[in-house]
């Protein structure tokens, strides 16, 4: 498979996950969307050290390039998942304050 | 077509069709367990390409914690009633199409430019093991390792703070 098979994928996973964002009313929805646009960009990330990977091996077999976005992908489930304990705190929070989770409802914030 | 094909396309429709259930479903707890299939079908993309490492935590972290957590939120505060229906129809063909153009810009972008041929090894390649990984991540990378570990702290009091009764 070429690098192009991984694109599409990640780049559809990613606007299906903006259509989500943009459509839904539901915070827990759109919080779950961007996990998802999260995970595109992982699956991506993951696909292009690959990638390097194979084009530094063709010239040196025992290289170890190419590590760098699997790294970068560890960090970015570390960062997603602090989000995700704070996120649904504040989500919890709101839903305590005002009982409802419609994302049209919760703007309230700016009376 | 070798099984490694079979397997990729396999694994893409899977995760592509999850994804669109998670936005088309009407109950939330519905939309988590699609999230947590398309969260399946991503970790076997990941054994595809043998980053393994990422394949187990990423089923073990996201699938396994970040979905369980949402599961408990949905269901402590009792929000699985069915999706409030859409205020104005047009703004949710709005949304679409702008996702939609967002799919076409950057896939017209990408069409043809060099880089596109270039092949991804699959199913071999040492670098997705934990040794590797783990000799890269404590030796070139053990600060920012370092600091997540602050930034775990962080999130878990910022959370307490913010979630507490008073």
């Amino acid at each position: 498979m070429t690098i192009q098979h991984y694109i599409f994928l990640a780049v559809a996973l990613f606007s299906i996950g903006v259509i989500g964002v943009l459509t839904r009313r539901n915070i827990i929805i759109i919080f779950m969307c961007i996990e998802l646009m999260l995970n595109a960009v992982n699956l991506l990330l993951v696909a292009f050290s690959k990638m390097h990977h194979l084009a530094a091996i063709a010239a040196d077999a025992t290289s170890k390039a190419g590590s760098e976005g699997q790294i970068f992908v560890f960090f970015i489930m570390v960062v997603a998942a602090a989000e995700v304990s704070v996120g649904l705190a504040i989500i919890v929070m709101m839903y305590r304050n005002t009982h409802s989770v419609d994302a049209n409802f919760l703007n309230r914030l700016k009376h | 077509m070798s099984i490694t094909h079979l397997l990729f396309w396999f694994l893409t429709v899977l995760a592509l069709g999850s994804a669109l259930m998670v936005i088309f479903s009407k109950n939330p707890v519905h939309s988590i367990l699609w999230l947590i299939a398309a969260f399946f079908a991503i970790s076997g993309h990941y054994v595809l390409l043998n980053a393994q490492f990422l394949a187990i935590v990423n089923i073990i972290v996201y699938a396994g914690a970040i979905m369980v957590l949402f599961l408990f939120v949905v269901m402590l505060m009792n929000l699985n009633s069915a999706a409030i229906p859409m205020k104005n129809k047009w703004l949710g063909f709005a949304g679409v199409i702008s996702g939609g153009c967002l799919l076409l810009v950057i896939t017209a972008a990408l069409k043809d430019t060099a880089v596109m041929r270039n092949d991804v090894l699959m199913k071999t390649g040492d670098i997705g093991l934990i040794h590797n990984l783990g000799m890269v991540l404590f030796k070139d990378y053990v600060l920012p390792f370092e600091i997540s570990s602050v930034l775990f702290l962080s999130a878990m009091v910022g959370a307490m703070v913010i979630g507490k009764k008073d």
